[in-house]
């Protein structure tokens, strides 16, 4: 794709104009709500809709409820057993696909991450019912694997003939004694998005497993990560600095998690949210059970991991942890500045487009802007409203039918376990001190004027702004990979990083300016028309011509 | 060969009639099979003479995909056949996708060929059309005749007039005809006049009056359709009757179900106006 056709002015009224015009009128006047232009209103910061319904024949970016409950959230859990109930399809399209790394691989560790369990669902199964299969295949794994913990995902037909996987689980998890079954209603179809399967799989490991353990942590500066899913080892890198500067992780959701650290969670004294989209509702929870505050940090960017490390420091408000934070900041930064100063002269100036998760789109702007590069367009997934405007908007928020359909649950203070972690003085002070807790601001914020937000972004629009916009780097998913990669743009999948990471915190960030530098200024692109397409050798006219 | 599918409220009376009408065709020479769409597979046990037989669901499950026509398919009265779909337990599984797989299975094995000279299919299908596998006898190319059978009861002509809305949608997209209405009375005051009117008002037929008559009853103690078990009582002329007038049936139609304040008047018009 030359350079020449490139749009230097380009005005995003008309864009916008112009992903909506093949629509018919009623999927345009629908699609139109959910594509914001980041400008100033008069009074007013522009509104997005999120979290609705994909319409029918819009091959949309999303991926299902089942897919966020099974793959997602537990699936990089080691050491619990993840059975699923139904067809062999979806194990097997959902087996060892996220790249979430694990140390469970350890010895004395146990790791079912590489199996893949299912009922195989046959037709005779569907007619006359699975929970017998079901019970079955419980008791199979159990008799094999003998694990803490065994969980059981519905699929979408499970949900039709409504089997009782729940009364399954409590029969057989009363059966064993040693072994916690529960299961999760998190068929395919429910939801709007795979937001719908994060919420039902948290809570039910909220009610499941968070408790039950007989670990004590009695660390200093003990946080609690959620929202981290270990993609490519980001979980690692993240771990390695929070252990060098004397922070103790002792649980996190869900990335290289195992049954023990999701039940230690409530003996934190701190929560930090990464991903909000897929997590904020727990952190709510860890604070209304236990009393542990939560923040918003952000650990992908050199910078954005220095200013969360100070945040935390600035919460547990001890000299000994600011000044070791600080150490290891200087410690670190120099590696990072030598690779960026190496990067940035090719970089600077280009512009990227991402398309991807519930906070993935806004976190990796952090990475593009330290390497000088411009985000064009941004959205996610299956974010909700506070997720691109921030959290004020929650009390307005619609709760339409989609959102009821998935439960939520009422969490009260512990009788015995509650435990404020600071005072209301000292949580005032804090405050004061610029710790905002319970506080995110949002991807628009982020992005710069005039620039475009799409929620739930397709394939059409998708390949429509690439036409017209011609970014240098795409970054989505793999469903959108190839289609990309087509029309001659490098793209990244910032799911499961191709082969790449980690891309966070300060080694991440290294790996990142590399990779990315790497992407957008290969050659291989400027190879996409064969030598003859451009300088034929021959040349001629057909007769009639 | 003439494709049946008989319909109505459940506890109306479908099977006992479809089984007497079947016997009623049995004697007058023509060779039919009977389908029980109903997961008790309680559909055929008055023409096998209380033979308990294994339905096709059963027979699919425990012989895997090695199934014959004859384990599946019963010799009943009068030469005729018994096939029971079958389907789970209540409260578990799908009875609407049994259906589908058991009828499937009946055309992969050849139970509707031509060389079994078949006159007629009649399939019984459980109470109302709650879901597609209910539906699957009236789907294009399967029943092409339906009777419902009502009572002069009110909420059986309701079931019947929901009936007539499915049969409507599969109607103008296939080849499923509304053959009447045939009513097992419940000896509810009008009841002949009422449903008369009803089926006009629907666009068809009442195709024959069964009066009420307890001889039904001792036939069905005896496992037996009224015909096999007294064939000179006058109940099984009935059945007779309603067989020929099946057998002669010319008048199929896509139905023009009423709106329910229509239904209502019609039960106001010759029910209740008398009494109030």
């Amino acid at each position: 794709m030359g350079k020449a056709q490139k749009l230097v002015q380009w005005d995003p009224h008309n864009i916008k104009e112009k992903l909506l015009e093949k629509y018919p009128p009623k999927v345009a006047r629908k699609r139109a709500k959910q594509i914001m232009i980041n400008e100033a209103l008069e009074n007013t910061t522009p509104e997005i809709v999120a979290n609705v319904r994909t319409i029918p024949g819009i091959i949309t970016m999303r991926g299902c409820t089942y897919a966020g409950c099974k793959g997602v959230i537990m699936g990089p859990t080691s050491d619990v057993v993840n059975l699923v109930h139904g067809p062999i399809g979806c194990s097997f399209y959902a087996w060892l696909t996220r790249r979430n790394q694990t140390d469970g691989i350890n010895e004395g560790m146990e790791n079912y991450i590489p199996y893949c369990m299912s009922t195989d669902m046959q037709d005779s199964d569907i007619i006359f019912g699975g929970e017998k299969k079901l019970q079955a295949a419980i008791q199979e794994a159990y008799d094999i694997f003998k694990p803490k913990a065994i969980a059981i995902f519905a699929t979408c037909p499970v949900g039709l003939i409504g089997d009782d996987i729940h009364a399954v689980a409590k029969k057989m998890k009363e059966k064993f004694g040693d072994c916690n079954v529960f299961a999760f209603s998190c068929e395919g179809y429910k939801g709007v998005s795979q937001s719908a399967g994060h919420h039902i799989a948290n809570n039910q490991i909220f009610t499941h497993v968070v408790g039950d353990t007989k670990t004590e942590h009695t660390e200093k500066y003990k946080i609690n990560l959620l929202g981290e899913y270990n993609i490519g080892g980001d979980g690692f890198e993240i771990d390695r600095i929070l252990k060098k500067c004397g922070i103790t992780n002792i649980s996190t959701f869900s990335g290289n998690a195992t049954y023990d650290k999701f039940a230690v969670a409530g003996q934190a004294d701190l929560s930090c949210v990464m991903c909000h989209r897929s997590i904020n509702y727990v952190a709510d929870m860890l604070e209304t059970k236990y009393g542990i505050p939560w923040i918003k940090i952000n650990f992908i960017g050199a910078e954005a991991t220095a200013k969360s490390l100070r945040k935390i420091a600035k919460y547990f408000d001890e000299q000994e942890l600011i000044d070791r934070v600080e150490e290891v900041i200087a410690e670190e930064m120099p590696a990072v500045k030598n690779a960026i100063t190496e990067v940035y002269p090719r970089t600077k100036g280009k512009t990227a487009m991402l398309f991807v998760g519930g906070s993935r789109a806004h976190h990796y702007q952090e990475l593009f802007l330290e390497l000088g590069m411009k985000t064009l367009s941004a959205g996610y997934e299956f974010g909700h409203r506070d997720d691109y405007e921030g959290r004020h908007v929650i009390p307005n928020l619609k709760v339409d039918a989609d959102s009821r359909n998935i439960e939520e649950i009422e969490v009260e203070a512990d009788p015995v376990l509650y435990r404020p972690r600071k005072t209301p003085e000292e949580m005032a002070a804090l405050e004061k001190a610029g710790v905002d807790f319970k506080e995110y601001e949002g991807l628009n914020p982020m992005m710069e004027e005039n620039t475009m937000v799409v929620d739930d972004l397709n394939q059409y629009e998708a390949e429509k702004l690439v036409e017209l916009l011609k970014p240098d780097l795409f970054c989505a998913g793999i469903k959108e990979k190839f289609s990309i990669q087509k029309l001659g743009v490098p793209m990244k999948q910032l799911h499961s990083y191709d082969s790449g990471g980690p891309y966070a915190g300060f080694v991440g960030a290294v790996n990142f300016y590399n990779e990315i530098d790497r992407l957008v200024n290969s050659k291989v692109w400027s190879y996409m028309k064969a030598p003859w397409q451009e300088n034929p050798e021959l040349s001629a006219t057909y007769a009639w011509e | 060969m003439r494709k049946v599918a008989i319909y109505g409220k459940g506890g109306i009376g479908k099977s006992t009639t479809t089984q007497n009408t079947v016997a009623g065709l049995a004697e007058m020479g023509r060779k039919v099979m009977v389908v029980g769409c109903d997961p008790k597979a309680d559909s055929t046990r008055l023409l096998l003479g209380g033979l308990a037989q294994k339905s096709v669901l059963d027979t699919l499950r425990e012989e895997g995909e090695d199934v014959e026509l004859d384990d599946i398919r019963k010799p009943a009265y009068g030469g005729s056949w018994a096939v029971e779909s079958g389907g789970p337990e209540p409260g578990v599984g799908c009875a609407g996708r049994g259906i589908i797989t058991s009828i499937n299975m009946l055309e992969s094995l050849g139970a509707y060929e031509e060389s079994e000279g078949l006159d007629y299919a009649f399939y019984d299908v459980l109470g109302d059309v709650v879901c597609g596998g209910f539906a699957m006898p009236i789907r294009d190319g399967k029943a092409e005749e339906i009777y419902i059978v009502c009572s002069g009861e009110m909420m059986a002509m309701y079931a019947a007039n929901n009936i007539c809305k499915g049969i409507m949608k599969y109607a103008q997209s296939g080849s499923v005809r509304l053959g009447g209405l045939i009513c097992n009375s419940r000896n509810v005051d009008n009841e002949k006049e009422m449903i008369e009117e009803l089926a006009k008002k629907i666009g068809t037929q009442m195709i024959y009056f069964v009066p009420r008559d307890n001889d039904v009853q001792r036939a069905e103690i005896n496992r037996k359709t009224v015909i096999e078990w007294n064939g000179e009582c006058p109940q099984a002329d009935e059945y007779r009757g309603l067989a020929k007038a099946i057998d002669d049936n010319k008048m199929f139609v896509v139905p023009k179900p009423l709106e329910i304040e229509e239904l209502e008047q019609l039960l106001l018009d010759f029910g209740l106006l008398e009494n109030a």
